[in-house]
């Protein structure tokens, strides 16, 4: 045991000592020593949706005064609540940060309402003023932003014109991500159209592997995916020698000759401002969002294989992201039926709440909502 | 456990030494698995005596812990009644996970379906729902077995992801709540349809269920003619038709019991925890059970500790992940040491290792054998 974990266990026998529940008079201030928990659905090395959330825990872990919890693979059951509380109780955490979207709601609220001295920010975006706890928070990021960008990458490096989508669910973020990838291909490479499959869960490596395989046999050279851990999916498509671009967290070193780009999460600085102001014991925004410009998310640094003219198309539509000029839902759009979703004229901003509830794949995207 | 039948004949002295080395084997299997995970630890650079100490911590060390171990047992007693029951005639019924999901499902159902009736009954009705839904589906199985001769293994497994694609397709389909956009569910049940915490425990009312349900089941199967049956078709299925007893219908009413305790945890899950049923559902307590099941030899009194047991080391893996680094698999491989050695401590029940000499010219008892039936 290491000088650090002992004087860890001094403290967790303080606590017990000093009796559950009973917790010490805290001082606010903006270096004040905190205890910040993180609870992750899977294991947080995972290359995909955890590890870019354990990333930010590492950042916040670098505060001064700051000592960081971490529990990895809990499931969304009880067991969740039980982790919570037992993080206050037991290491008495100020701050918890549950990343899982499926933690929320019931375990999110229900665990916030026996402590109404610990703050609870939870990765989603769920948060409804008047019907929450006011020690709640949600937040998420616009990362179809980022997919938008790995569009224009990957429809001017496919030859074949064919995309690959693994997807998770045929829920609207998923949806928003491959439209947004689609939108961005087709930008640049208007014959491209994106082929998707869904795999039924969040966490299914064989088969998102089969699924990759199939895609990759039905000609398409990019492929991308919206599941826990596009790991296997990267890994497979390197050694079939196509392109991959990447999701959640940096894949790269999974294909060090396919990885174009990805879309990653930037949770540092989400976690690391909130940390800030609930120290200085401000109150904290209860639902934030923002894309490439707030900094919540970034591109993956090009691969190798990144052509310069790509890149300066890529580059050209980051920067009207980073000026807020670009809107990606810009009619008209029709949906891949023909059906038009969004008409001439209509601009549906990324704050829009109509894409909160989008239900429909967009033109140019083969594959079926159910 | 074929001992049983032997035992009701003998002295009440061999009759306590039977039950002290039933226990005692088990026992010490699991002080050898925690020593070979005290190994384990010790690879990973954590210092034993402190790991246990703190899995006692946060496992029995505490008041929220304890509560927080019987929460966590409350559903593998349930669960594991799905294996143990059916195992006592010889089948092996691994589809615990799927009652327990359907029994879920069909709670959410009944109380989308009557949102006029009175709370109270709305909660019965969930209930009996998630037992007669879980029921139906473990004894589906146990019918292929006695009529068609299908395996039950195979059979209830593959019924685990029927199951759980009929839950995805209703709760992304029919049944689903239009405001659920990102997490498909079923309409949320009202709060006053939710079943509470126990009184004065934090623990909900799936460990009463649990309790209720082992201690049944053990008189049901220990104490009563049909028990008596069952063991017996268990025991030898040929001499128990030959004896004129209804094999099939034992079999299959045998499995509506382990499955309606399955799909009551399920029910459980929704009316206590979730709200609502949702993928959430697929937590893999059907399979911890059966982990609990074979633990406990199938014995439904057996089944309480050994969910506590189970239930503690769940409680317990959260500060080995945040004391000591830990990876969150470290509790996985303690599960898998634990379900190793009991089975292989298995051979040595009714040797009398200790508890008698053994006869110099005698031949040695085909123990191994003998328990194979029953385990």
């Amino acid at each position: 045991m290491t000088s650090k974990n002992r004087s860890v266990f001094r403290k967790v026998l303080y606590f017990v000592l000093a009796g559950i529940g009973l917790s010490p008079a805290t001082s606010l201030a903006a270096d004040a020593p905190i205890t910040v928990g993180f609870v992750y659905v899977g294991p947080k090395d995972d290359y995909g949706y955890n590890q870019a959330h354990a990333q930010g825990a590492k950042a916040v872990a670098a505060l001064p005064g700051v000592k960081i919890l971490e529990e990895e693979s809990v499931p969304e059951t009880v067991a969740v609540q039980k982790t919570m509380e037992s993080m206050v109780k037991l290491d008495g955490a100020k701050l918890i940060f549950p990343t899982s979207f499926g933690y929320f709601d019931p375990h999110v609220l229900k665990v916030a309402g026996k402590f109404k001295d610990v703050s609870f920010l939870h990765c989603g975006g769920l948060y409804t003023e008047g019907k929450h706890p006011t020690n709640v928070g949600s937040y998420f990021g616009y990362i179809d932003e980022a997919e938008y960008i790995s569009g224009i990458v990957a429809g001017l490096t496919t030859k074949s014109n064919k995309l690959g989508f693994i997807a998770a669910k045929p829920i609207p973020q998923v949806l928003r991500n491959i439209n947004s990838f689609t939108l961005g291909a087709r930008s640049v490479n208007p014959k491209a159209t994106t082929n998707v499959v869904f795999t039924g869960d969040w966490s299914m490596p064989v088969k998102e592997a089969e699924a990759a395989n199939s895609l990759i046999d039905r000609g398409v050279d990019v492929l991308t995916a919206h599941v826990d851990s596009p790991k296997v999916i990267v890994e497979l498509a390197e050694r079939r020698g196509i392109f991959t671009t990447g999701y959640h967290a940096n894949q790269s070193t999974l294909a060090p000759k396919g990885y174009l780009t990805g879309a990653e999460w930037n949770w540092a600085k989400v976690y690391t401002d909130y940390v800030g102001w609930v120290r200085a014991g401000k109150t904290f925004p209860h639902l934030l969002r923002g894309g490439l410009k707030e900094g919540f998310v970034k591109m993956s640094p090009y691969g190798k294989a990144v052509s310069e003219a790509t890149k300066k198309k890529a580059d050209e539509a980051k920067a009207q992201f980073m000026k807020g000029t670009m809107v990606v839902y810009k009619g008209p759009i029709k949906d891949n039926d023909g059906k038009v979703v969004i008409p001439a004229g209509v601009e549906q901003k990324q704050t829009d709440i109509a894409l909160e509830s989008m239900s429909y794949l967009v033109e140019g995207v083969v594959g079926k909502t159910h | 456990m074929p001992t049983t039948l032997a035992m009701a004949e003998a002295s009440p002295a061999k009759r306590l030494s039977a039950v002290v080395q039933a226990a005692a084997i088990p026992a010490a299997a699991i002080a050898v698995s925690l020593a070979l995970f005290g190994v384990f630890v010790g690879l990973f650079g954590a210092n034993p005596i402190q790991v246990f100490h703190q899995m006692i911590r946060g496992s029995f060390g505490t008041w929220f812990s304890f509560q927080n171990t019987l929460q966590r047992s409350a559903p593998l007693m349930l669960t594991a009644l799905c294996t143990a029951l059916p195992a006592r005639l010889g089948m092996v019924i691994i589809g615990g996970e799927g009652a327990l999901v359907l029994g879920g499902l069909a709670a959410a159902s009944v109380a989308y379906l009557m949102p006029a009736s009175s709370p109270l009954t709305v909660k019965v009705m969930m209930v009996a729902g998630g037992l007669l839904v879980g029921g139906l589906w473990i004894g589906l199985s146990a019918a292929l077995r006695a009529y068609r001769g299908v395996n039950e293994t195979i059979s209830s497994l593959l019924l685990n992801y029927i199951a759980i694609a009929i839950l995805n397709f209703l709760v992304e389909g029919p049944l689903r709540d239009p405001a659920s956009l990102n997490k498909p569910s079923t309409p949320p049940l009202a709060d006053d349809v939710m079943i509470g915490s126990l009184p004065g425990l934090d623990v909900h009312w799936g460990l009463a269920f649990g309790l209720v349900f082992c201690v049944v089941t053990y008189v049901l199967m220990d104490r009563t003619v049909f028990g008596f049956s069952a063991r017996m078709v268990g025991g030898n299925v040929r001499a128990a038709q030959l004896s004129g007893l209804r094999v099939a219908r034992l079999m299959v009413v045998t499995a509506f019991v382990a499955g309606g305790a399955a799909g009551v945890a399920g029910a459980v899950e929704v009316a206590a925890v979730q709200g609502s049923a949702n993928a959430s559902l697929v937590a893999g307590y059907g399979y911890s059970g059966i982990l609990v099941a074979f633990i406990a030899r199938h014995n439904p009194l057996a089944v309480i500790p050994v969910s506590l047991l189970l239930g503690g080391i769940g409680a317990s893996g959260g500060l080995l992940q945040r004391m000591f680094h830990l990876p969150d698999a470290a509790v996985n491989v303690l599960q898998g040491i634990l379900f190793i050695t009991i089975l292989f401590s298995e051979t040595y029940q009714g040797r009398r290792l200790v508890f008698k000499r053994r006869p110099v010219a005698a031949p040695m008892p085909k123990a191994g054998n003998e328990n194979m039936v029953s385990a």
